[in-house]
């Protein structure tokens, strides 16, 4: 593949996944991943100290589903938006067929519960360390590790990032 | 308990008993109550965790936090022995150690590097003598009249606490037999560190320690299990209470009561249709015989819990009347084998600021802060299991948030069941 042609596809695949979190398609937002993948949410704290525990962590694309059967049917939250902001995606290696990507994101909060109807503010900073492939001819994230760089989470964290 | 019990401030004339079942809201609102917490409880009779002995394995590590709103540092200095210091320079109050954690030969104020011993002791001031004969201390200027202020420390099976208090009990007695004997199943044999989670709630700390002595909501408002069909601990278990302090404990049985206790009372969402797409999220090792949960609170900011395979302190640093920041030190223990150390990491999923059975707590705790405004008369009702505050063997009481209030009243020596000008709620003679 020419490196444009990958380089609009990673792009679309990144514009993509923010559309589908921020547009509440979350039952889609398993199929942006390989069947058997990982997707870790871990904050900044813990990767600087090498220490393993994860905010979310899913290795298999059921393991997604089942956060967002959660979300829809089990937890209680206030309801909110997100609105992704990501910087420029940078390709950082490739071997096998596998593309190791890295992107900073900004995630604005905004609630719709009465108490803070239409406030938004700075949710959460950090960076997407992500690993693609092609299936298909389709870009798919086989792993997602996104860092988040705000530790301290304001209330509680329960639409992925 | 020792020191608990023991009034600080005696009842006002002409104001009645405190009554546990009808708690003012103004508990969680009032700036006042939040500045004589920080004098009468946080630098009180109390002991409050400061860290795990397992973060401050090694001669020179440090860990900064908090009692209350006073920042506090720990060290473990060459010789092994621990410490712990108000985090405030002697000089003019800089605060000292500027790193959560680390490992230093010694702390020196960035303001005007003033050095100290990691126990504390003052090493070095510059400019003593001032320059050229001109400025500097007189010549009775002292360095041992101005170390940094220590505070009493004590460990128990490798928590670290620390107090303000000269008379405060010794920490074993503090905790009392039945909380001990908890955190020595706890903390049977050497723990490592898996991680922290840090989650800001907008509210008053109470109203969390209310939620972690409260297994009423356990199944009702945390909906997971109850919607997946996978709920495998049950209504069965009880609550042991020690004054302020408690633990719930909630115990293994057979699944099918559980689904038709949830049938029978209708309770929302319960659904035989969902399933897990990937149970391995819920696979687990038994660790503490039946014990499938338990929540332990150790007045007045730790809870120690285990639910599953997870083990974690939870440790509430209060920020204000209204906020509070929720520190979570997950563990494990040195012996793990790959496997349990993975069922840990997985199940991680279901505790803290996104778990899947725990997030609700936050949003819980927001919802009551927002709706209890500046109602000088409104209190809570807190009847559940009927109105005494000792032991019971149900899930289904409220009797440790009924010993909490007593104790925290008496501690506080606040004017309770009602008073003049309503600052306290409405009047209710016992």
């Amino acid at each position: 593949m020419e490196a444009t042609e990958l380089r609009a596809q990673i792009e679309d695949l990144t514009a993509a996944y923010v559309e589908c979190l921020d547009s509440d398609q979350l039952e889609e937002w398993p199929d942006f991943f390989t069947e058997r993948c990982l997707y870790k949410v871990i904050p900044y704290e813990n990767a600087a100290l090498g220490l393993p525990i994860p905010l979310m962590y899913g290795d298999s694309r059921g393991m997604l589903r089942d956060r967002v059967v959660a979300h829809r049917n089990a937890n209680f939250f206030a309801p909110h938006l997100y609105r992704h902001l990501v910087g420029r995606v940078r390709i950082v290696g490739e071997e096998n067929g596998v593309i190791s990507t890295r992107a900073n994101y900004a995630v604005f909060r905004t609630m719709l519960d009465p108490s803070d109807y239409g406030r938004s503010e700075l949710f959460s900073v950090g960076v997407y360390h992500d690993q693609i492939v092609f299936e298909d001819g389709k870009p798919r994230f086989r792993e997602k590790i996104v860092v988040v760089d705000t530790s301290q989470i304001p209330t509680l964290l329960v639409t992925p990032l | 308990m020792s020191g608990l019990t023991e009034p600080r401030g005696a009842q006002p004339d002409g104001y009645p008993a405190l009554d546990p079942t009808r708690v003012p809201y103004r508990v969680f609102t009032d700036p006042e109550l939040y500045a004589r917490e920080q004098e009468q409880l946080f630098r009180g009779p109390t002991w409050n965790y400061l860290a795990l002995e397992a973060e401050l394995a090694k001669p020179g590590d440090f860990r900064a936090n908090f009692i209350g709103a006073t920042p506090v540092f720990i060290t473990r200095d060459a010789k092994g022995e621990l410490h712990a210091l108000v985090n405030r320079c002697a000089h003019r109050g800089a605060m000292v150690c500027r790193e959560v954690r680390g490992n230093r030969k010694n702390m020196v104020c960035p303001y005007h590097q003033w050095s100290y011993d990691l126990n504390g002791t003052l090493r070095g001031v510059p400019f003593r003598r001032g320059i050229n004969g001109k400025g500097g201390y007189s010549a009775d200027f002292n360095l041992a009249e101005h170390s940094l202020t220590p505070l009493r420390l004590a460990t128990y099976r490798g928590l670290i606490f620390g107090s303000f208090s000269e008379s405060v009990a010794p920490l074993p007695e503090y905790l009392g037999p039945a909380m001990r004997e908890h955190l020595d199943t706890i903390f049977n044999r050497s723990v490592s560190v898996l991680g922290f989670t840090r989650q800001l709630i907008h509210g008053n700390w109470k109203i969390y320690a209310e939620n972690t002595k409260d297994p009423y909501h356990g199944s009702l408002l945390h909906m997971f299990h109850a919607t997946f069909g996978s709920y495998r601990s049950s209504q069965d278990g009880g609550m042991v209470v020690n004054g302020a302090h408690s633990k719930m404990i909630a115990l293994r049985a057979e699944e099918s009561q559980e689904v038709a206790a949830y049938t029978q009372e209708s309770v929302a969402s319960f659904s035989k249709t969902l399933k897990l797409a990937d149970p391995s999220l819920l696979a687990s090792r038994p660790e503490f015989g039946r014990f499938t949960t338990t929540i332990q609170f150790l007045f007045p900011t730790l809870i120690v819990q285990q639910i599953s395979n997870t083990l974690a302190t939870r440790q509430m640093v209060p920020l204000g009347v209204d906020r509070f920041e929720l520190l979570v030190t997950y563990f494990g223990y040195e012996d793990d084998d790959a496997e349990l150390r993975a069922m840990r990491i997985k199940q991680s999923n279901l505790i803290g600021p996104a778990g899947l059975i725990a997030l609700e707590d936050g949003y819980a705790v927001e919802l009551v802060q927002r709706a209890v405004g500046y109602d000088n008369r409104a209190t809570s009702y807190i009847e559940l299991g009927g109105r005494g505050t000792g032991d019971q063997d149900s899930l289904v009481t409220e009797t440790a948030i009924r010993a909490f209030w007593k104790a925290y009243g008496e501690l506080m020596g606040v004017r309770w069941g009602g008073s003049a000008d309503g600052s306290y709620g409405t009047a209710r003679a016992d």
